[in-house]
């Protein structure tokens, strides 16, 4: 269990968005869902505090990028389950060439002569 | 910014939904081998605060509408300062139009909403005795007093009498407005004293002993509020009243501020000796309370049941005579309603225009909006969105504009209330109360959406395409066909506008030149209070006094004639007169006899008037007290009741001028000319045109007896109008005579005859400008979408220049195409007015609602406008020089 706490990197401002909507790429999932996907698709690193998933959630449900619909589960546990909308598909695509930006900008920071030979 | 409304059921939602979460974390420690108690405690850890992680997520919530609305409301305000010539024309216009509807409505709440100020005053009636002559005539005092104890339908029942009596020992002397009323009258209308007490059962008989209420204004007046006045006492006409109470300032039962009374005193103290009569119509009207459910109509045939029996009881007096029932409120409002409510819809008309005019304006502006409106839609904005966002701005244009509406309305009304009829009753009352801001809010409101929507529609559905790739004209095709069709509905609609005032403009027309009979001019009316000391005087002396007062008014430097008029005169007091023709037997009732208008009046009457003699002589100075009694006709009254035959020197018996009952017996001598008694507008209306004059100085002792304290003296003169200030003069002259005698109420007869018609002049003004206001507005309409057009076109009138136009073909090219439009609009106009008229029906005088002359000037007014409208433009479009036309772009 200490080793995850090492590794557990604080989420970005705005990252857990993207996060959210690309895994919604996948397929409508409920807020357990989303959480576990994240954590397995980072490799235990990412560890959404549902603290924020759910303020996430409902913010992004708010702004119509994701909706919700109720739905039963196996267990027939009445779950909450959230699904990408058409807005938030084109959201999820800019906020993906805006982290692509971002991180190519970081490494370039990071190694400069990188980018010079690029340019 | 949280949200107030189904907060309960999205919280059981979140429960639900944290609850879910929990359950599938616990399911899948389970289904890996923990123990259920180790799994529920891991799952919670792991979660953590439950109320938090809720706490946080209800934050999320907000007030998503609210946010986005503010958002809208900053970028128009945004919008709007940016382009403030834009703002200012488009706030400006719809100002004219809601303030002039603002203002219309404070007269139309004040008199026709806002309820009367009496305890259930739906239960409220006014009272009438129905006669064979008169729908709603005055009641008599016995016939009162059996109603009130006969019916089952009202809890209560009063009467009222108006009169002016002489108040003297108070200050200088002078004539007050008095209501000699029955003790039920206060009480009934639910109106308390402020002071004192109202009058109480028994203290309004006959013979009772003599009290009068003051009026709040009165006491201040007089009194200066004095807490002590109750007990003293008020000498009126020579006898001493001693006051009870006071009553509230203003009050008046029909809410006429030019009618308050000061002084209200017990009806059985009025002094005529005719008031214990059942026959007698003395002008005394009637109010009732109906009982708590029971309708008029219910009430109707209880008092059809209660006239009835006294018909069969005194059938001399009462053969039939019935009850009239007319509820308060329509008494009041019976005429000004239907007018009121013609102009509160010509006033939305021009609400109307000005709508239409700022939406042709956001048409025009959208087409350089397109590129802005197609990049936030290319960047998802929906169409919804855009709408909203366009709402946004038209609503928050109109309630600027509604804002300084109201401004103009303060100005307006005011204005409105200095040419308004003296007559509207609830006058007082009108000022701009929450009613009126509601209302001026709603209309903004309302004004927002309508112009806003067609533009906000057109403008959110950018041809992303076109638009964006800079050929921008692709979308201006619809959009100058809805320029179009706005501008021929603007038309349309400011033509009725001007039918209408050009109906009404021909109706006055047509009221002035009635002939009334007599001439106005340079005549002088006023009322004398004559001294108290007269009134014990014998009917000798008073005849001496009154044929003394006329000589010396006469001799008042500037003053041609002078005369008494005593019964009825024109467009001021009425007087009925029964009579039979001498040698047939006396008729049993009086519903049996014939009536006529009585003048009771001097020999220089007629020479005052300008009425023409047209058979016979009038009276002389010679016609006195001792001479045979004689009667003068109006040629109504000839072919009225002697049809062919020469009236003069006929004999007919005039009833209860003295109290014998064998009639009086009167000689014709006479025929003069028929003056209009009613009114310019309304006199061939009235039923009774028969009008008979009498030597005043002839009348009987019993009625030269009641002149001092009942009617008092009116003097009608003529002046050569060579002194400038006759009332100056007339009161010196007054002075002189007795110190005790007072003039009141001094009009030139020309303003009482323009009273007359002040109702009429009072809508024609508003309906005309009204029209105005809808001439204006549509030509700055069709100026600004001619121009429009001819920016659009500047291309091609350029190329058809360079191919070889000439200047006129363009001016004619742009000329023609704003008259195709006031064409059509004034053809769509003309249509709508035939059937919008009608419901001018009874405002209209000598002038049919479809006067084709009306129509056909009007049509013709508003083309020649709205073609000077295009004139500046099309000026324009011959000014364009092909070069610079076709080189640009």
């Amino acid at each position: 269990m200490g080793n995850r706490y090492q590794n557990r990197i604080e989420l970005l401002q705005g990252t857990l968005d993207l996060l959210i909507l690309q895994t919604l790429r996948w397929g409508p999932q409920h807020g357990y869902g989303i959480s576990q996907a994240i954590r397995l698709n980072s490799g235990d690193i990412l560890q959404v505090d549902t603290g924020s998933l759910y303020p996430a959630l409902h913010r992004l449900e708010r702004q119509k990028w994701i909706a919700a619909d109720w739905k039963v589960s196996e267990n027939k546990q009445r779950v909450r389950v959230y699904r990408l909308t058409a807005a938030g598909k084109k959201r999820l695509s800019s906020e993906r060439s805006r982290w692509a930006q971002l991180s190519d900008a970081i490494a370039g920071v990071l190694e400069p002569a990188k980018k010079e030979s690029e340019a | 910014m949280r949200f107030p409304f189904g907060r309960g059921k999205r919280q059981q939602q979140l429960d639900q939904e944290i609850a879910g979460h929990l359950e599938m974390a616990k399911r899948e420690r389970l289904d890996r081998g923990e123990s259920a108690q180790h799994a529920d405690s891991a799952v919670r850890r792991e979660f953590g605060n439950v109320a938090l992680v809720q706490h946080v997520t209800r934050d999320q919530w907000g007030w998503l509408w609210l946010e986005e609305f503010l958002q809208d409301l900053r970028y128009g305000a945004r919008t709007l300062q940016k382009n403030p010539g834009f703002t200012a024309i488009a706030m400006l216009t719809l100002a004219l139009g809601i303030g002039a509807n603002t203002s219309l409505f404070t007269v139309v709440n004040a008199v026709l909403l806002n309820p009367l100020p009496y305890p259930h005053p739906e239960q409220l009636i006014t009272l009438h005795e129905s006669k064979p002559n008169f729908l709603a005539g005055s009641l008599s005092y016995p016939n009162f007093r059996d109603w009130q104890n006969d019916n089952h339908s009202f809890s209560s029942m009063a009467v009222a009498r108006s009169s002016t009596l002489s108040l003297t020992g108070l200050g200088e002397a002078e004539q007050v407005n008095t209501r000699f009323i029955s003790a039920e009258y206060f009480p009934l209308l639910g109106v308390n004293p402020v002071l004192g007490r109202t009058f109480t059962a028994g203290e309004d008989e006959i013979g009772a002993a003599p009290i009068a209420l003051i009026s709040a204004g009165f006491w201040n007046r007089k009194f200066a509020r004095a807490l002590d006045v109750l007990g003293k006492t008020l000498n009126l006409d020579g006898k001493a009243y001693t006051i009870v109470g006071v009553t509230p300032a203003d009050f008046d039962l029909f809410q006429r501020s030019a009618h308050v009374a000061e002084v209200y005193l017990p009806i059985g103290q009025w002094s005529n000796p005719l008031l214990p009569q059942r026959s007698a119509g003395l002008g005394i009207h009637g109010i009732g309370r109906l009982k708590p459910d029971v309708t008029i109509k219910q009430a109707s045939a209880d008092m059809q049941g209660v006239t009835n029996s006294l018909a069969e009881a005194f059938p001399d007096a009462d053969k039939g005579i019935g009850a009239t029932l007319i509820p308060l409120r329509k008494e009041m409002l019976g005429d000004v309603q239907p007018v009121l409510l013609v102009l509160l819809g010509a006033v939305g008309f021009v609400l109307l225009i000005a709508c239409v005019n700022v939406a042709n304006l956001l048409l025009a502006r959208s087409s350089g909006r397109a590129r802005e409106f197609a990049i936030r839609s290319a960047l998802g904005a929906g169409q919804g969105r855009l709408v909203r966002q366009l709402l946004t701005e038209s609503i928050l244009l109109a309630l600027a504009g509604g804002g300084l509406g109201v401004f103009l309305a303060q100005y307006a009304t005011r204005a409105a209330l200095r040419v308004l009829p003296e007559q509207l009753p609830r006058a007082a009352d009108i000022h701009i109360d929450t009613h009126v801001l509601l209302f001026t809010a709603a209309v903004s409101l309302l004004a927002g959406i309508l112009f806003g929507l067609a533009p906000a529609m057109k403008t959110s559905q950018p041809r992303l395409h076109e638009t964006l790739k800079e050929s921008g004209r692709g979308g201006s095709g619809t959009r100058h066909r809805a320029q179009g069709v706005f501008v021929v509905l603007e038309m349309a609609m400011a033509l009725v506008l001007l039918v209408g005032a050009g109906l009404m403009i021909r109706s006055l027309v047509a009221l002035w030149n009635v002939d009334p009979g007599f001439r106005p001019n340079n005549v002088f009316t006023f009322g004398l209070a004559l001294p108290p000391s007269l009134l014990h005087a014998t009917p000798a002396a008073i005849r001496a006094y009154v044929r003394d007062l006329d000589a010396k008014f006469a001799a008042t430097p500037g003053v041609v004639a002078a005369s008494q008029s005593w019964g009825a005169f024109p467009m001021g007091s009425d007087d009925e007169q029964l009579f039979w023709i001498d040698g047939q037997p006396k008729p049993t009732s009086e519903n049996d006899m014939k009536w006529t208008l009585s003048y009771v009046v001097q020999p220089d009457y007629l020479k005052v008037m300008s009425i023409p003699l047209r058979q016979g002589r009038f009276f002389t100075i010679h016609d006195d007290e001792h001479s045979p009694f004689v009667a003068v006709i109006d040629d109504v009254f000839a072919r009225k009741y002697f049809g062919g035959e020469n009236p003069v020197g006929k004999r007919i018996r005039l009833d209860h001028i003295d109290l014998s009952g064998n009639g009086t017996l009167a000689q014709i001598v006479g025929v003069v000319g028929h003056v209009n008694q009613w009114g310019l507008g309304s006199d061939d209306t009235q039923q009774l045109g028969a009008q008979m004059y009498l030597h005043a100085l002839q009348m009987p002792d019993d009625y030269i007896a009641t002149v001092p304290g009942g009617g008092g003296s009116f003097i009608a003169l003529r002046s050569n109008g060579t002194v400038p200030s006759l009332l100056d003069a007339l009161r010196q002259t007054n002075r002189q005579i007795n110190s005790e005698q007072v003039i009141y109420d001094a009009r030139a007869m020309d303003d009482i005859v323009a009273a007359t018609l002040a109702a009429r002049r009072f809508s024609m003004i508003l309906l005309a400008s009204f029209a105005g206001l809808a001439l204006m507005l549509s030509s700055i309409g069709i100026y600004g979408v001619i121009s429009y057009v001819v920016g659009q076109r500047t291309h091609e009138i350029g190329l058809r220049m360079a191919l070889g136009a000439s200047r006129t073909e363009v001016l004619r090219m742009v000329l023609s195409q704003g008259a195709k439009l006031a064409g059509i609009g004034v053809l769509v106009g003309l249509a709508a007015s035939l059937a919008l008229t009608q419901l001018m029906g009874s405002m209209l005088y000598g002038v049919s609602p479809t006067d084709p002359l009306t129509f056909a000037g009007v049509a013709v007014i508003l083309t020649l406008v709205a073609l000077a409208a295009c004139y500046i433009p099309a000026r324009r479009a011959m000014r364009v020089d092909p070069m610079v036309a076709l080189r640009y772009e």
